[in-house]
């Protein structure tokens, strides 16, 4: 089952540049919130806190609170740990090319030491069910690789090894960016079924995505998090005249 | 983004609902005036141009359809849209009810003129003042303006009340006056229902600039206008 996410006081930098101001926001569990603003506004930079990837980058740092749970994000866990319980999914599918679909999917399983066949292909089915893609890789999971499916299924591929580690917890990045309408759709209701299991958190460019699938929106502006809400308030009467002048395309 | 096609396609929705709102307005004026002065030629306008009205609202229906299904509007853009198919529904009754009047007014003149009392002209100022001043409200985008045409509803609605009372007496007392009573009541019941619709509009404009839902009697959180327009 999903947990919720506390954040309190929360900073970023890149060097000497602050990308994050002050962030608070508590994410309800099993719930799909989505992060909107323009490009630069630190929303992709906040996701990547929340599994310590920011950190990554050299020179890169983050101050202040997150709770995944009852997990203290930066005190005392290892990343390693963190990332068992908390998966990514990212703009542009990255299924590890030269290995199978079924490999790509047992990827996390494998590195966490599980080696009983049994136990994987249970698992590998049981994810690929859940991302949507089992009926059509079904017959061929040893024989495709990740790399010969297409954008929209590999996208699926690499939601199903995000939950193959049986995460609480799902971030992704503009996950439908690189999608055509259709994979969209696929990607979205799925993110919508998803959610009774997982708690999702979705950075998206696209407003009708954040409103179609989030029932929680927050909007990031130049590093703040202006506004935080339920989403039909966020896209019918917001608060905040720059979130309302942002969601009605007035500026970004 | 600028969004300049969008902004145009809202500018033109507006132009073209306020030109449909004229239209509605001359009617109910005109079906009036067809009532006090017994004119045959002014209730055949209204019934001509009727067709007017309905063309309008379609081609009202079809813009704002067109704006929803390609630019996604959201928060004061997307209540803008809906407070327009809204309004377009009630202006189109408007019309409707204008008709009715010259409807009635044609029936009244080929009976023998009599001394009615009821004070139709006085309603149905009333009445088309409070169609015009939910269209000044919609024009400038101000909840305080649509707040005051709300106020003016109880007004015509005692209007027609007193109206069906000193109708209904008359009836009683000279019968032979029934059918060209019938027909002022009825046009009093026209007028009060034109106010109606003047109110369901100025509704719809506190929704679009304030985000509050007033229909059914519940009260505005605020009345205070804001700066911004669609």
């Amino acid at each position: 089952m999903g947990v919720g996410i506390t954040v309190e006081h929360l900073n970023a930098f890149y060097a000497k540049t602050q990308a994050l101001f002050d962030v608070n926001i508590v994410i309800q569990a099993n719930h799909a919130t989505a992060l909107i603003g323009p490009s630069g506004c630190g929303k992709s930079t906040f996701i990547r806190c929340l599994n310590r990837m920011h950190e990554t980058i050299p020179e890169a740092r983050v101050e202040g609170i997150v709770r995944i749970g009852d997990l203290s994000v930066y005190n005392g866990t290892s990343a390693t740990q963190l990332r068992r319980r908390v998966g990514m999914v990212f703009q542009k599918p990255n299924p590890f090319p030269t290995m199978s679909i079924y490999d790509n999917v047992a990827a996390g399983l494998k590195l966490n030491g599980v080696g009983n066949r049994k136990q994987l292909d249970e698992v590998v089915e049981k994810s690929l069910h859940a991302a949507a893609l089992w009926d059509e890789v079904k017959d061929n999971l040893h024989k495709k690789s990740g790399a010969s499916l297409s954008g929209g299924q590999q996208q699926r591929l690499c939601i199903a090894r995000a939950l193959a580690v049986q995460p609480e917890v799902l971030l992704m990045d503009e996950p439908c960016s690189a999608l055509d309408p259709i994979s969209t759709g696929k990607i979205e209701e799925l993110i919508f079924q998803l959610k009774e299991q997982y708690t999702i958190v979705i950075v998206t460019h696209n407003m009708q995505q954040a409103a179609r699938v989030a029932e929680f929106t927050g909007f990031f502006l130049l590093g703040k998090m202006i506004e935080f809400d339920k989403t039909e308030k966020i896209f019918t009467k917001p608060s905040d005249k720059r979130t309302e002048d942002y969601v009605t395309g007035r500026f970004g | 983004m600028m969004r300049t096609r969008f902004q145009q396609q809202m500018e033109d929705l507006r132009e073209r609902l306020l030109r449909m709102g004229g239209l509605a307005e001359l009617a109910v004026d005109r079906a009036c005036q067809a009532y006090t002065e017994r004119d045959l030629t002014r209730c055949q306008l209204v019934l001509e141009n009727e067709s007017l009205i309905n063309a309008a609202e379609r081609e009202i229906d079809e813009m704002a359809f067109d704006v929803l299904a390609t630019q996604q509007p959201a928060a004061v853009d997307l209540r803008f849209i809906l407070a327009v198919t809204k309004i377009n529904a009630d202006l189109e009754r408007v019309g409707d009810q204008a008709v009715n009047i010259a409807e009635r007014v044609m029936d009244m003149i080929e009976l023998p003129a009599v001394e009615l009392p009821v004070d139709i002209p006085r309603m149905a100022a009333a009445a088309s003042a409070m169609v015009r001043r939910s269209l000044e409200s919609f024009v400038e985008g101000k909840a305080d303006l649509a707040q005051a045409v709300l106020e003016m509803d109880h007004v015509v609605d005692r209007m027609r009340d007193e109206a069906f009372i000193v109708l209904a007496r008359k009836m009683n007392e000279e019968p032979q006056v029934t059918q060209q009573a019938l027909d002022a009541l009825l046009v009093a019941r026209n007028l009060e229902r034109v106010a109606d619709h003047a109110t369901n509009i100025a509704e719809d404009v506190i929704f679009w600039v304030l985000g509050a839902d007033v229909r059914h009697h519940a009260q505005a959180a605020s009345v205070a206008p804001r700066p911004e327009r669609a």
